[in-house]
């Protein structure tokens, strides 16, 4: 199918569905330096995380946990990324992450799932240690049914083995 | 509708395997049958692109339509196969049929590395009887076999045909039978024609008349539309079995070939279930909040399920009993325990475990306990399949970045031999006589299915014409 096609189809399906506005996380295979852990500026009480800071704060908006081929364990540059989201937690009892594990397309689709799981384990064993509760965390796998890159190269995989971290309740 | 653009390539050994030159090339397109002949290729492509566009849209919309087209290629060809001629057959009376039943009959032998059938350019004389037959002129065309036969009105809708197979040679009849069936089902006489022959030749029962199962994606991103599909063993008769806006896999046919046991994302987590093809009524067998729930595969008596469950802490391996979803625990261990598949025998499950590091294949008895490993060649050995017999156990090896299908022989060792090209193949699945199997490679971004002759040597490929095609199938041999 070609473009034109691909794009009046989807015209056409969300016409059809009235349903589009989907979520559009912005993903960053690298992740950029984080300069401040906790920004105080937006918060009004005490220093404590509020949900509109999911949207401004540099640390909270970032989502996505990348892993090393083969590899479940969070690496060291994604501990700021880990300290913050569990300050939330901390923050707002009440609210709830869903973390969905993915891999690269290497290897079968059900030896994937557990691998994805593995890697959301990871996750939710730091957010615990940095102060998240157990009942505040879902791990959910995806194998490799959801790349976000199709390519077959170091690259693209790098960008797929991840463990994204999505605000079920804020 | 079979168009020959040079003669099939040889191919001998593996070293081959790598080279895909198509030869024979058969268009398909099922739903729209009018447009099928007179077209050229650019309007048949947006034909097509049409037809999937308007599915989509009605999938979303209005409901049912299953509009798929397959492509069938023949990449490898085999000089040393069995040369067998199949003579158009004649018709006596009635209205031209949808179906070249010898069309059909070449292409199942083509498929099956073991028959090399004459090009019907090739055939010069059309015998429909075997007095007619002159012996001589398929001597000299070095034909071994010659089949032959005819199609006969038999009223009400329904056709006789009638077909007979020769030794050429020996100039003897070997076989002389006949199927009545509705005009509709002719590609279903031709698949079991194919078989009986296949039989008499070979010893070896056929399986051409039977079905595959596949799950196709359509679409990007969060508008792909996922299909689970039950097709003809040659890709012929797509049927939608189920759809989702979630991911799908790991179809599994149940061994009287009635229902497929499936994983569907559609609840935002995996869940096993099982669906009735012929009613479509469907059922929940696994469904832990927690975890992972996946991998079904069937008892050799259709009573339980293994499944692979992550509730428990991480996916080890269960038997769910069908009837009263009791669950029973076989594996306990840290490991992924996953891709679990019955012995034929019933008392024995063939699974993946990466317990030693990386991902291999164990075997241990549906009661637990100890585990055996089964395989020591290559960094990563998953998805099994076990052949009826229970001597072959096809697997995907990978070794570094290149995973291909291999055909480990318990009989001969556990010898293993490679039987596709890779370098991200996936999910074999043994033909019910174990002659062939279907797996999943890819294409581009895409992913396409390849059946291949269990000795590697004939491959042929079946793709969905847009979208990704994954996790074939073979399913069970069908009732008469």
């Amino acid at each position: 199918m070609n473009k034109t096609v691909r794009v009046t189809l989807a015209a056409l399906l969300c016409v059809g569905a009235v349903a589009c506005q989907k979520k559009q996380d912005v993903k960053q295979p690298v992740q950029p330096p984080v300069q401040t852990t906790v920004d105080n500026s937006g918060a009004n009480t005490n220093g404590k995380y509020q949900p509109s800071d999911l949207d401004t704060d540099a640390c909270l908006r970032q989502r996505v946990v990348y892993f090393d081929f083969d590899k479940n364990e969070v690496k060291p540059e994604f501990q700021q990324i880990i300290a913050c989201h569990a300050k939330y937690l901390q923050d707002r009892p009440s609210s709830a992450i869903s973390l969905e594990g993915n891999t690269d397309e290497r290897g079968t689709r059900e030896y994937n799932l557990g691998l994805g799981e593995r890697r959301g384990n990871a996750v939710s064993s730091a957010l615990q240690a940095a102060g998240g509760s157990a009942g505040q965390l879902n791990v959910v796998s995806y194998g490799k049914e959801k790349p976000t890159c199709r390519e077959h190269n170091d690259d693209c995989w790098s960008k797929n083995r991840r463990v994204e971290i999505v605000y079920t309740a804020k | 509708m079979m168009r020959r653009r040079a003669p099939l390539p040889v191919a001998r050994g593996g070293s081959d395997l790598g080279h895909t030159r198509p030869s024979g090339r058969v268009n398909i397109s099922q739903p729209f049958p009018p447009f099928q002949v007179a077209m050229n290729q650019p309007m048949r492509r947006t034909i097509s692109r049409l037809a999937i566009l308007v599915s989509l849209v009605a999938a979303f919309v209005a409901g049912p339509a299953a509009a798929q087209t397959l492509n069938v290629e023949i990449a490898n060809g085999l000089k040393t196969a069995t040369p067998i001629a199949v003579v158009p057959f004649a018709q006596e009376g009635g209205a031209p049929l949808p179906t070249d039943v010898a069309d059909v009959i070449r292409a199942d032998f083509n498929r099956s590395g073991k028959f090399r059938s004459l090009d019907k350019a090739d055939i010069v004389e059309a015998p429909s009887k075997g007095a007619d037959i002159k012996f001589a002129t398929w001597r000299l065309l070095k034909q071994d076999y010659l089949t032959i036969g005819r199609i006969i009105d038999a009223g009400g809708g329904m056709i006789r045909v009638e077909y007979e197979l020769w030794d050429v040679n020996r100039q003897q009849s070997l076989l002389a039978q006949q199927f009545t069936a509705p005009a509709g089902d002719l590609r279903g006489v031709a698949h079991q024609i194919a078989d009986q022959i296949y039989e008499k030749i070979t010893g070896v029962r056929g399986a051409f008349w039977t079905r595959i199962a596949y799950i196709t994606a359509v679409g990007v991103g969060n508008n792909t539309a996922y299909s689970l599909i039950v097709a003809d063993s040659d890709g012929f008769n797509p049927q939608v079995v189920a759809r989702s806006r979630e991911s799908l896999l790991s179809p599994a046919w149940s061994p009287d070939g009635t229902k497929l046991a499936y994983v569907s994302f559609e609840s935002g987590n995996s869940a096993v279930y099982v669906q009735n093809i012929g009613t479509g009524s469907r059922s929940l067998i696994a469904s832990h909040p927690k975890g992972i729930n996946s991998a079904p595969a069937w008892s050799p008596d259709g009573t339980k399920l293994a499944v692979s469950l992550s509730y428990v802490g991480n996916p080890e391996i269960f038997i769910i009993d069908v009837a009263s979803r009791t669950e029973t625990r076989v594996t306990n261990n840290f490991a992924i325990d996953t891709e679990p598949t019955f012995t034929p025998d019933g008392q024995s499950l063939i699974f993946t475990s990466d317990r030693s590091g990386k991902p291999q294949l164990y075997q241990t008895s549906i009661s637990g306990g100890n585990a055996t490993r089964l395989t020591f060649q290559g960094g990563f050995n998953a998805s099994p399949s076990v052949s009826y017999d229970g001597k072959q156990i096809a697997m995907v090896q990978g070794n570094g970045n290149v995973y291909r299908i291999a055909i480990m022989d318990r009989s001969l060792g556990n010898q293993v031999r490679f039987v596709s090209p890779g370098n991200v193949d996936d999910s074999p699945s043994f033909a019910p006589n174990a002659s062939m199997l279907l797996y999943a490679a890819s294409q581009g971004t895409r992913g396409v299915l390849y059946a291949v002759s269990a000795d590697g040597l004939v491959r042929q490929r079946l793709v969905l014409s847009d979208g990704d095609v994954r996790e074939p199938s073979w399913g069970p041999y069908r009732q008469r």
